[in-house]
């Protein structure tokens, strides 16, 4: 065995024929179980393998996530492609060129450690030998197991051709039709779903036949409280649809109203340790506190959930934008109580993806409308309506920290309490589909209670609740509420956004009330020299902007954390100004993600992460009435808007060869809290609930 | 029954005729009857900008504007901004890789070209910012957009 550890999806897929595909003309292409969410995953994944073979990216092609071809990595989540997923390719393309030198030191009469590949030739002891590798695919024999041959590139020995490729699709997005919304066929129809106001409300009464009637419909499906209308076009199935959701009557089991952020932060279920690092009951020094909670928040993508599906006989073809193929075909292979195999689900890019969204139910949606008309494609596209009304959205929460501060100002005990509706219900989980139609069903299965994920993949509601500091005693508990009536999962960095922002605010607060500069009270608490280098870094980058005198109204915030205290380090500082509405000016991010496979790729994701965690913090929060989430659209649910935006600077602390953190998560939790911290610095006043909206500074000032 | 008729108008340049619905938005028309689908749905109210094309030189969110209205008029298509080379500002948007999941960058990009082509000096920051305003963005690429469309007006607009 040549690799000391392989990475984990080598055990389920060990064979190069998992991960590479020869055709009879001999183009290479690497099969990869991640998908594209948009975050340019497919160009990093296809520069890993061009760069390990040392050919160009375009001389390979990569083709993902699809049931019937590629490995089963399960879901692309959590930013685990790159550190996973990508080092299991690189293994497989490793192996493959060792096989190809093996065959070209044969023809050479050299042993083959004397051959090396640039550029996509062979070169002995660095000169050219006249033959290209690609030539050499007639030598792979993809039954062998990648772990036997792989000896992947080391750092030093990286990216030597190349760096930052620009992203293969992204002309495609910006002037083409690339997304599963885009798919056309000549006969293709359109569905749209009827979906109950909520989760807890059952079909009473609709007029089916008048609905069948209403203009371009040809056919309507009803299974239970599910309601799908089939058009010929996608308009006509809209205006239905509307018409449908108008004129039927539906009826709620609950109804009480509720403030959900009351309810969950006032909870008393059981709680359960998830660390313990020492007895926080102590009593020497003085003990901090405070809680901080935020509401239900949208993914919001800008484009809706969709799908295409079709059925030949009893076997049936999805195309989705899920980030699970194979666990949403086990999902709905569940709910309609069919042999998986009879199902093939193939990915196709969706708008921005956050987290566990509607797609896996649109996709369900599709497949449920799609059997009505055998032979022909039905495509779905959710309305805005339904997105905002029907996806999963991100947990409410309420994290309260309690801290020790010993004498010499050192801390000594933290002890975190994480009250949060579960973050996780993604397909197949806990043994039931979890796809919105299939709990109203005729024979309906109703979502599993969510145990929420596991600490050992880096905690849900608890995600970065035991602080990134240096302290002897942690303790963190988390809360699961689990009777709320709407549907949660998993948001881009799940509990870690509200988590980090209650931790951060609190050592914020200490600092402020021990006179220290909060900059230095927290490098008091480290230990780590990777988190002190991205802190003192963030300083650096930071002090011209500093010097500058600052305004009545105006303050700086920072914010720190090591996502899920194993990823990546990310430390944020804001400059914002307070007119009635906070406004953040400048933001500043400082990361270090191990080695960056593309480092202009991973600024962007710290940069969008930021502007999304600025925009939950400062406007987000669903509205509901009862069961229902009232927030219909955009005019009911601001976001961030291009004249918000401050101007964003982010730095790396350059790692090479070193195991990549992935990046699309970390910054999340610290420009939340570098926000609330800089809203503290500029009013003097600490907002516990979020959003930081005009009204909840009056509230918090009032308190 | 809506009553059909015939509308003709020049799309990317291109004199088009179709039988519709007038009232049917231009969007629909767009991306079913004409095949062209780079104008995106994202909220069919308003509210998104995804669909926002040009009509006569202005920027209009299609989803809103019924196809009848377009009779006679110039519309513009972000497919219209792929040539060889490509327009200005696809060029930036790629030099700035201002982009994540890209579904709202048609839509941005003929925001930006209305704006610029609007203007006789290189607008500023602000009021870039200001014209995309009705133009969401939820993977956060704001700051590389502004920084993209402040790029391309220096090719676009020379004193
Ligand atoms: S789709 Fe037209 S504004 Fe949203
Ligand atoms: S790039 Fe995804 S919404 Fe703008």
């Amino acid at each position: 065995m040549t690799v000391d550890a392989p990475p984990p999806p080598l055990t389920d897929a060990p064979l190069m024929r998992d991960w590479i595909d020869i055709s009879p003309a001999g183009g290479v292409t690497f099969l990869s179980g991640r998908v594209e969410l948009g975050q340019g995953n497919s160009t990093a994944l296809l520069m890993m393998v061009a760069d390990e073979l040392g050919v160009s990216s375009d001389a390979v092609t990569l083709e993902t996530a699809r049931t019937d071809r590629t490995p089963n990595e399960g879901f692309t989540a959590g930013s685990m492609s790159i550190s996973f997923g990508g080092q299991a390719l690189r293994c497989a393309a490793s192996a493959l060129l060792v096989q190809m030198l093996d065959a070209a030191g044969e023809r050479l009469g050299c042993p083959p450690q004397e051959l090396r590949v640039e550029d996509g030739e062979i070169l002995r002891h660095g000169v050219s030998t006249g033959l290209e590798l690609l030539d050499f695919v007639a030598a792979a024999d993809l039954s062998c197991r990648v772990a036997d041959l792989a000896r992947p590139k080391a750092g030093g020995e990286r990216w030597k051709t190349f760096r930052d490729m620009p992203r293969i699709d992204l002309k495609e997005r910006l002037v083409g039709a690339p997304f599963v919304h885009d798919m056309a066929a000549p006969d293709m129809l359109h569905g749209a779903p009827v979906h109950p106001p909520s989760l807890h409300s059952a079909l009473v009464s609709l007029d089916l036949d008048a609905l069948m009637a209403r203009p371009g419909v040809v056919e309507v499906v009803r299974d239970g409280s599910f309601v799908g209308v089939v058009a010929d076009s996608p308009l006509a199935s809209a205006r239905a649809a509307e018409w449908a959701a108008k004129n039927g009557t539906w009826e709620a089991t609950r109804i009480e109203a509720i403030d959900p952020v009351e309810v969950i932060a006032g909870s008393t279920a059981d709680a359960e340790t998830v660390v313990e690092t020492g007895d926080v009951n102590r009593n020497i020094g003085r003990w901090y506190e405070t809680t901080v909670t935020r509401p239900y928040i949208f993914h919001g993508s800008i484009g809706p959930a969709a799908a295409v599906a079709v059925w030949e006989g009893d076997e049936a073809t999805v195309w989705t934008h899920s980030q699970g193929v194979f666990q949403l075909r086990k999902a709905m292979a569940m709910a309609l109580r069919t042999a998986e195999e009879k199902l093939r689900v193939i990915h196709s890019p969706g708008a921005g993806c956050y987290g566990h969204n509607g797609a896996d139910d649109v996709a369900f949606d599709a497949l449920l409308m799609a059997r009505a008309v055998p032979g022909r494609q039905v495509k779905v596209v959710w309305s805005r309506h339904d997105e905002f009304r029907a996806a999963p959205m991100g947990a409410a929460m309420a994290t309260r920290v309690r801290a020790l501060l010993g004498p010499d100002n050192v801390l000594t005990a933290v002890d975190v309490m994480v009250n949060s509706a579960p973050h996780t219900s993604r397909p197949g989980a806990g043994g039931t589909p979890n796809l919105r139609a299939a709990a109203y069903l005729e024979n309906p299965i109703r979502p599993a209670r969510s145990p929420d994920v596991p600490a050992a993949r880096g905690g849900g509601a608890d995600r970065n609740a035991a602080p990134t500091y240096k302290v002897d005693a942690v303790r963190v508990q988390r809360r699961l509420v689990h009777d709320l009536p709407y549907r949660s999962s998993a948001l881009r960095s799940l509990g870690a956004h509200n988590n980090v922002i209650a931790i951060e605010s609190l050592m914020d607060d200490i600092a402020n009330d021990i006179g220290l500069p909060p900059l230095d009270f927290r490098l008091q608490h480290m230990t780590d020299q990777r988190s002190r280098d991205v802190l003192e870094r963030i300083a650096v980058e930071t002090r011209e902007a500093r010097e500058v005198s600052l305004p009545e109204g105006a303050g700086w915030g920072l914010g720190f954390a090591r996502y899920k205290g194993t990823g990546g380090y990310c430390a944020v500082m804001v400059r914002i100004e307070v007119d009635g509405d906070v406004r953040v000016t400048d933001a500043f991010a400082v990361a270090d993600v191990g080695e960056a496979v593309s480092p202009d790729g991973v600024k962007n994701q710290v940069e969008g992460g930021m502007l999304q965690s600025i925009s939950w913090t400062l406007k987000e929060a669903v509205q509901v009435d009862g069961s229902s989430t009232t927030s219909k659209s955009w005019a009911d649910y601001p976001i961030l808007k291009f004249s918000e935006v401050p101007r964003v600077s982010v730095e790396l602390v350059e790692r090479p060869g070193a195991f990549p953190l992935g990046a699309g998560e970390i910054s999340q939790g610290p420009t939340g809290a570098a926000v609330c911290n800089a809203v503290r610095a500029a009013l003097g006043i600490r907002v516990r609930n979020l959003p930081i909206t005009r009204g909840a500074i009056i509230a918090a000032a009032n308190a | 029954m809506p009553e059909f008729r015939e509308v003709s108008c020049r799309v990317n340049g291109e004199n088009r005729s179709f039988v519709v619905d007038p009232m049917m938005p231009l969007l629909h028309v767009l991306r079913e009857t004409l095949g062209l689908m780079a104008t995106r749905f994202g909220c069919g109210e308003g509210t998104c900008g995804s669909c926002t094309v040009m009509v006569d030189g202005q920027a209009v969110m299609s989803c809103d504007l019924p196809a009848g209205e377009v009779a006679g008029k110039r519309v513009e298509t972000a497919e219209g901004l792929d040539g060889d080379p490509p327009h200005p500002l696809v060029a930036a948007f790629l030099d700035h890789q201002a982009g994540q999941c890209g579904y709202c960058l048609p839509g941005i990009l003929m925001a930006a070209r209305a704006l610029l082509e609007g203007e006789s000096t290189p607008p500023s920051r602000a009021r870039i910012a200001e014209a995309l305003d009705g133009n969401l963005c939820r993977c956060g690429v704001h700051a590389r957009i502004l920084d993209a469309v402040e790029d391309a007006a220096r090719h676009m607009i020379r004193r």
